[in-house]
């Protein structure tokens, strides 16, 4: 059955009915250290189930935890640049629970002295998302189940969190998927998280409610787990907002209970993981282990001081400076490597436009089909002064436009410099005017019809000369070059 | 019982080592052998570690290293203090077998010294008792009447000093762990300053009370253990910034103009006869030598037994949480669910006192109560803080009993929790407020029970926050007055 929708308003198909869902997020981001947020181990990813491990984070008896300051420092600079207050007292609670992949049986975050509250982010529709709160925590380990039974990594148990709680100003799927967009950029562009979901590095859940327009009040929310991915998290808010509407119409009030739903992608569905029944009692307590923390005017403003600008800030600059569309300057902002990446590229060749349009349309494009083994522009081996450096060429007429696609093409693939990558595609080997009038001669020859057709008034018609003619010239001549010879020889014996 | 080392103390005995008078090996052989023999009166030891002894004794004598402090002098390590490749169980059965990955601060540092650890003594489970009968592997007894019991809840370490077996142990003191033992063995117990000694590698009971605490014969091993085992440690974050008290008792306290102070609210009407006789005989010594005393008051005192209960209790039910059949200790599968696996091995593994606690903290801290119970423990806690800065405002020291009670017997209080918790009424205070204080040797008492025995009273003295050193000299000034301090009982080694 589809649905109909009205901008935040969805009617339901069996009554007609006008429904409104509020939808808040709670989003965990692992901050980018190097190692634990209270003991030495590195943070990594993939390596060998507990390898990353010693007696803190595995909570043995006696360990006690060690502030890494370098979590402070991102904490602070992933807060000022979601524009939140960051709290000069501070300290972090135990929140007591049993699981069996968390080692001490309480997790190490931060209860009623956050060390932030503020700040938000303003969405394309002009709505202001505002953030409740973005507290610091200890993740957990993973627990994989197999035949053998419960196996547990604590790899991950004590990789420093900001977990981040929205107000429920949210009122659609793309809603989600535009904030928790510009969520992952901002804490990209500020360099405090790389954000990758696919390694775990950005969680999401999701509370949904949904009510009959015009009603006050909000009613029961639901959480939404197992988000993956951006998609996901839209996805699920596609099924699970007519799923209550549909519940609610079946069976009137109260056919929504508070509870917690895992969403089924292969499916496309939410299902019931636990219901709730009264408020989870997790005994906060401020930890006895670790002092209070004072963050001080002198740790807040060296963090400012390193905030870039960020990716709104950014694209507003492409358009309005540098001249790029709309679209452009989205897809150069799209992370933090790609923008610094073109602004190098682009100041160095002096043509934002060119620059712009090889970014986008090679790199990226090589980048997204898997052809270059790099995660990010940052990780190419053809710099920015490369890049440039094939403008500037092009721009001069010492390459051709075919040829420095291949020239880039073929850098990209080797991993060699341009120079060097010239020379071997015999980029630089001059063709004589007279060896090309030659091939442009055979083609002529080959092709009688394409001189009357051109002399009748149909340019295009040049065209089926000039691929034999690249094909002669093993693809090192200029196609605009082999069109003014073509010309000149039909002109001529006219 | 033969005498491993004559009576004589840790410094004498590292003295008359490193003038050739004794060998380690002998030494330490003799050490053991007292140790065996007699274990089945006294039962100070969970291990007793020969082989590690021996091979350690051996390699201090080829070495050509200046020797430590400690050279050679045999110590005993309480079984809650980590201690790499022995095992560690907290006279629990649920850490049954389990052996220390690594090593507490405290034990690296008497191990550097030159320290030979020769076994790890009984105690109350997980630090939790007044007699040491709450270990799950039968209590240890008092050397100056094996019917009666040595106090708790390091009563294997105090036992180990006072028969002469070691003249070292480490214990715990977490509400007068050390000191009421020490007091009822008749030898020297000493809680440092909060953060003083380093809590890491200590199998945390109450994490913001607790403290590494040495047991000793003399007021200059005080000295010389603290200055071993004091001192910042960076995997603590709770460790003080402060260097180690210095090894030797400087003399720069002079007894004449000292202004010790008697607080009334230490000498209740209840405390035992005996006991208040010879604490004021003790106070009438240093009087005689030119102290004044000066009438002090800590009026909160009444507070002190509830606060910390509950402080105590509350710290301990997140503490204790760890132990929970998954990585480690002995496990008790249950149904085949993860949280029957949880209650299974804790129902089996943890002694009733145990229980009673994780019950009472868990309780303290559930919402809806907190603040009711710990909330309000927090609040008395600082109203004691303050009891004890304004009364040193009016005096050096503080003198009072350190038990209201001498020694009782094995059994007596077993099935009366709260009479069990009364024996730490004089001690507790202390330790809320984090303050240094020593249960030093105050000559002998009748039991009320038997007016025939003479058993052994402490006085315990409290300095100011981080004054440990002038704690220690006034403690040596207190020895001069008597030979208390030389008395060993019949039923130990000497
Ligand atoms: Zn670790």
């Amino acid at each position: 059955m589809s649905w109909e929708r009205d901008g935040h308003v969805w009617i339901s198909p069996q009554t007609g009915a006008r429904w409104v869902p509020t939808i808040g997020l709670e989003v965990h981001a692992q901050l980018s250290t190097k190692t634990k947020l209270f003991c030495g181990c590195e943070v990594s990813f993939g390596a060998p189930p507990n390898t990353h491990t010693c007696p803190v984070c595995t909570g043995q008896p006696g360990a006690l935890p060690v502030l890494n300051e370098a979590v402070l420092e991102l904490a602070v600079r992933a807060a000022l640049a979601l524009g939140a207050d960051v709290a000069r007292e501070t300290h972090f609670d135990r929140k007591n629970y049993f699981y069996c992949d968390l080692p001490k049986n309480f997790q190490t975050s931060q209860y009623d002295h956050p060390f932030c509250s503020g700040g938000g982010i303003e969405l394309s529709s002009g709505v202001f998302v505002r953030l409740n709160r973005i507290h610091m925590e200890e993740d957990a380990g993973k627990t994989m189940h197999t035949e053998a039974g419960s196996l547990v990594d604590l790899n991950r148990a004590g990789v420093p969190l900001i977990e981040s709680v929205t107000e429920a100003d949210l009122s659609s799927p793309e809603d989600a998927y535009e904030y928790l967009t510009r969520f992952r950029e901002i804490l990209q562009f500020a360099g405090v998280s790389t954000a990758d979901m696919e390694k775990g590095e950005l969680r999401c859940d999701v509370n949904v409610s949904v009510r009959p327009e015009g009603e006050e009040g909000l009613r029961t929310k639901v959480e939404v787990k197992n988000l993956n991915s951006f998609r996901h998290v839209q996805s699920s808010l596609e099924h699970e907002i007519p799923r209550q509407v549909a519940a609610y119409e079946a069976e009137g009030a109260g056919a929504v209970v508070q509870e917690t739903r895992l969403w089924d992608p292969d499916r496309e569905e939410t299902r019931t993981m636990r219901v709730k029944e009264g408020e989870s009692d997790y005994r906060y307590f401020p930890c006895p282990d670790l002092p209070e923390l004072h963050l001080t005017e002198e740790l807040i403003e060296s963090q400012r001081a390193l905030l870039p600008e960020l990716p709104k800030e950014r694209r507003a600059r492409y358009q309005s400076e540098l001249g790029l569309s709309e679209y452009d300057a989205g897809v150069l902002t799209g992370s933090r490597a790609t923008a610094d990446y073109f602004e190098e590229a682009a100041e160095r060749s002096g043509d934002p436009k060119a620059t712009a349009n090889w970014v986008s349309n090679e790199l990226l494009r090589a980048l997204g089909a898997g052809e270059v083994k790099a995660a990010s522009l940052a990780e190419l081996s053809f710099r920015p002064s490369d890049l440039s450096l094939v403008i500037q060429k092009a721009a001069s007429g010492e390459l051709h436009s075919k040829g420095a696609r291949e020239l880039v093409r073929e850098c990209l693939r080797t991993g060699e410099g341009v120079e060097e990558t010239i020379q071997s595609l015999g980029l630089d080997e001059v063709i004589d005017d007279s060896q090309l009038e030659a091939w442009c001669e055979e083609a002529l020859e080959a092709n009688p019809r394409v001189r009357d057709e051109v002399l009748a008034g149909n340019a295009k018609a040049l065209g089926a000369c000039i691929g034999p003619v690249m094909k002669a010239s093993g693809g090192k001549a200029d196609p605009k070059r082999i069109t003014e010879v073509l010309k000149g020889l039909i002109e001529g014996s006219s | 019982m033969n005498a491993p080392f004559e009576g004589l103390d840790a410094t004498g005995l590292r003295d008359a080592i490193c003038a050739g008078q004794r060998g380690v090996r002998e030494t330490t052989a003799a050490c053991l052998d007292a140790i065996e023999a007699s274990q089945d009166t006294l039962g100070a030891f969970l291990t007793i570690e020969r082989e590690s002894a021996l091979a350690r004794a051996e390699e201090l004598e080829r070495s050509d290293a200046e020797p430590g402090p400690l050279h050679g002098v045999p110590v005993a390590i309480k079984a809650n203090l980590c201690w790499e490749g022995h095992e560690t169980n907290c006279a629990s059965r649920l850490l049954e077998g389990w052996r220390a990955p690594y090593s507490a601060t405290s034990v690296e540092r008497l191990l550097a010294a030159g320290a030979v650890p020769v076994g790890v003594t009984n105690m109350d489970e997980f630090a939790m008792g007044s007699s040491g009968e709450n270990s799950a592997f039968g209590p240890a007894r008092n050397p100056w009447d094996t019917t009666r019991i040595p106090g708790g809840s390091s009563s294997g370490s105090a036992v180990a000093v006072a028969a002469r077996l070691v003249p070292l142990a480490l214990g715990s003191d977490t509400g007068g762990s050390v000191r009421q033992p020490a007091a009822l063995c008749g030898v020297y117990g000493y809680k440092p300053t909060y953060g003083r000694v380093s809590r890491y590698g200590l199998v945390a009971f109450g994490s913001s009370l607790d403290q590494v605490s040495p047991f000793v014969t003399s007021a200059r091993d005080l000295a010389l253990c603290m200055s071993v085992i004091g001192g910042h440690d960076p995997r603590d974050s709770t460790s003080l910034e402060l260097d180690a008290p210095s090894a030797a008792l400087r003399g720069e306290v002079a007894l004449t103009g000292l202004k010790v102070g008697v607080p009334k609210e230490h000498f209740p009407p209840e405390l035992d006869k005996g006991t208040r006789a010879a604490c004021e005989a003790a106070l009438a010594r240093l009087e005689e030598r030119g102290c004044e005393l000066v009438e002090v008051s800590l009026p909160h005192a009444s507070y002190a037994i509830p606060t910390y209960y509950v402080v105590a209790t509350a710290e301990a039910s997140s503490n204790l949480a760890r132990f929970d059949g998954v990585a480690y200790g002995q496990r008790v599968d249950g149904d085949g669910s993860l949280n029957s696996m949880f209650a299974a091995t804790r129902a089996a593994g943890f002694g009733d006192e145990v229980k009673r606690r994780i019950l009472i903290g868990t309780y303290a801290l559930s919402a809806g109560y907190q603040d009711e119970w710990y909330g309000r423990a927090t609040r008395a806690r600082t109203l004691l803080r303050r009891d004890y800065e304004a009364a040193f405002e009016r005096c050096d020291v503080i003198a009072a009993p350190t038990s209201p009670t001498v020694a009782f017997p094995l059994g007596e209080r077993t099935e009366d929790p709260v009479s069990m918790y009364l024996a730490d009424i004089l001690t507790v205070s202390a330790s809320l407020a984090g303050l240094p204080a020593v249960s030093a040797p105050a000559g002998f008492a009748a039991p009320a029970d038997d007016p025939t025995k003479s058993l052994p009273v402490g006085l315990q003295l409290t300095g100011p926050h981080a004054c440990d050193e002038r704690v220690i000299e006034v403690a040596g000034l207190l020895e001069s007055t008597s030979d208390d301090h030389l008395k060993t009982p019949s039923g130990g080694a000497a």
